[in-house]
């Protein structure tokens, strides 16, 4: 059939009915103080990745709980593990303990 | 003027230092604002307890209460300023106004369905299926989700309503863990433009909510609610720390409604030309001279002022006591 070039497209909204939020489940029971974050962006301004490429470790960490996890390992492999980010967190998360165990179950 | 928090702790004060008092109430009962609510934040003290503790100080025999007397008419007693003043048809040496407030009407924010979608309820009439400790959706099953929405008729200029009412997001988080409590089950969500803990634990049963109970806050206001064919209603908001458009259906949608001044106080404070922005009464200044106006031998304490907690409302109402009294030994 000639569809003259048009498709549909996809949008790009989060639907929460649909999301799959099995893996964000399963990140809370690895991690505990995941659920503690209040987006405050600390962890991302003293980054030492996000001075040199597009990563963004808090939102990640809220893609990821909100269950899009869509090239999120290729985002995850950007970060280098140095933990400036868990000295800085006003709330304990455990954000390196965090990206490990995001990129394990974004790999399972 | 108003027998709540602020009016009866007033009137204890200055019973037990000798005055005699009559308290006005325009309800039949006093305390309305407090015996509605199931627990207070932010120690989960019941409220019903804290209302019987307040209704006791009434007990003093130099205090009259008369509920169902709703005031309608205060002026000077005379020409001089210190004449004192007539309400009704008695005379006293001080008014004090403690006419409360009064919830923001959800139904003038029609974009988000209060009044057309039966999910779609407001924070008083969640804490009364609290109170009752029957959490139900619009078709009378178990809700599996709960939304809560902050800011609603506050922070807002479509409302005409620029301040913000306080004590809205420690509530949300208070109800947030109350529905927990009762149906360990149910996902609950936040959705807010800041939270405001401002009070001492406030942030402490924030962080309890999320670490705790898991309750989930999102950062961003939602922008319009619809109804469902199985009636939940569905919610559009923005994840503003994504900047992601979001949507979700979800069994109950809860307003946070704001705070706005009663219907008393707009009346009484305009009627004796104390009314400030907003329909409150306004204080001679906020700083040293909260409690008097510039009318002598009027006085204002509570929430007819602006947003104010149990807490502060009773603090205010003890200061405005010494503040009559204080006015009385300079005359």
């Amino acid at each position: 059939m000639n569809k003259f070039g048009f498709n549909i497209a996809t949008t790009r909204s989060i639907n929460l009915d649909s999301a799959n939020l099995s893996k964000s489940a399963a990140l809370q029971e690895l991690v505990p103080s995941y659920r503690y974050c209040i987006g405050c962006g600390a962890c991302s301004a003293t980054c030492s990745a996000a001075s040199m490429t597009d990563f963004n470790i808090r939102q990640v960490h809220f893609k990821f709980s909100r269950g899009q996890y869509d090239g999120l390992v290729d985002e995850l492999n950007k970060c280098m593990l140095c933990g400036k980010c868990v000295l800085v967190c006003p709330r304990g998360v455990n954000t390196r303990a965090l990206i490990i165990n995001m990129r394990k179950l974004l790999e399972e | 003027m108003g027998a709540g928090p602020a009016g009866i702790e007033a009137a204890a004060a200055l019973a037990a230092s000798g005055c005699g008092v009559v308290v006005f109430e325009k309800n039949e009962r006093p305390l309305s604002n407090i015996t509605d609510k199931a627990c207070l934040f932010p120690n989960f003290e019941s409220a019903d307890t804290v209302a019987a503790q307040l209704l006791a100080k009434l007990s003093h025999p130099n205090i009259s209460l008369q509920c169902g007397h709703d005031v309608s008419c205060i002026t000077s007693a005379g020409t001089d300023p210190a004449a004192g003043w007539r309400v009704d048809d008695e005379s006293f040496d001080a008014v004090l106004l403690a006419t409360g407030y009064t919830t923001f009407n959800a139904k003038r924010k029609e974009e988000l369905g209060y009044g057309i979608y039966p999910g779609v309820h407001t924070s008083l009439e969640l804490e009364q299926m609290i109170r009752n400790k029957e959490i139900r959706n619009s078709i009378s099953n178990l809700p599996k989700r709960i939304v809560f929405l902050q800011c609603v008729g506050s922070r807002d200029e479509k409302t005409g309503n620029h301040y913000c009412s306080k004590l809205c997001c420690v509530t949300a988080v208070k109800q947030a863990i109350e529905v927990k409590k009762l149906l360990p089950s149910v996902e609950a969500y936040v959705f807010y433009m800041d939270l405001r803990m401002w009070g001492q634990h406030y942030e402490e049963l924030y962080r309890t909510a999320q670490q705790e109970y898991g309750v989930k806050f999102v950062r961003g206001r939602i922008s319009e609610a619809g109804g469902t064919f199985d009636g939940r209603v569905q919610i559009k908001a923005e994840d503003t720390l994504l900047g992601l458009p979001l949507r979700m259906t979800s069994d109950l949608l809860v307003l946070m409604v704001g705070m706005e001044s009663s219907d008393g106080t707009r009346r009484l404070s305009t009627l004796c030309d104390i009314c400030g922005d907003y329909g409150f009464a306004q204080s001679l200044d906020p700083h040293l001279r909260d409690n008097l106006t510039p009318r002598q031998g009027l006085f204002v304490a509570g929430a007819c002022k602006r947003p104010m907690t149990l807490t502060d409302s009773v603090v205010d109402g003890r200061s405005a006591a010494f503040a009559i009294l204080s006015a009385a030994d300079n005359k």
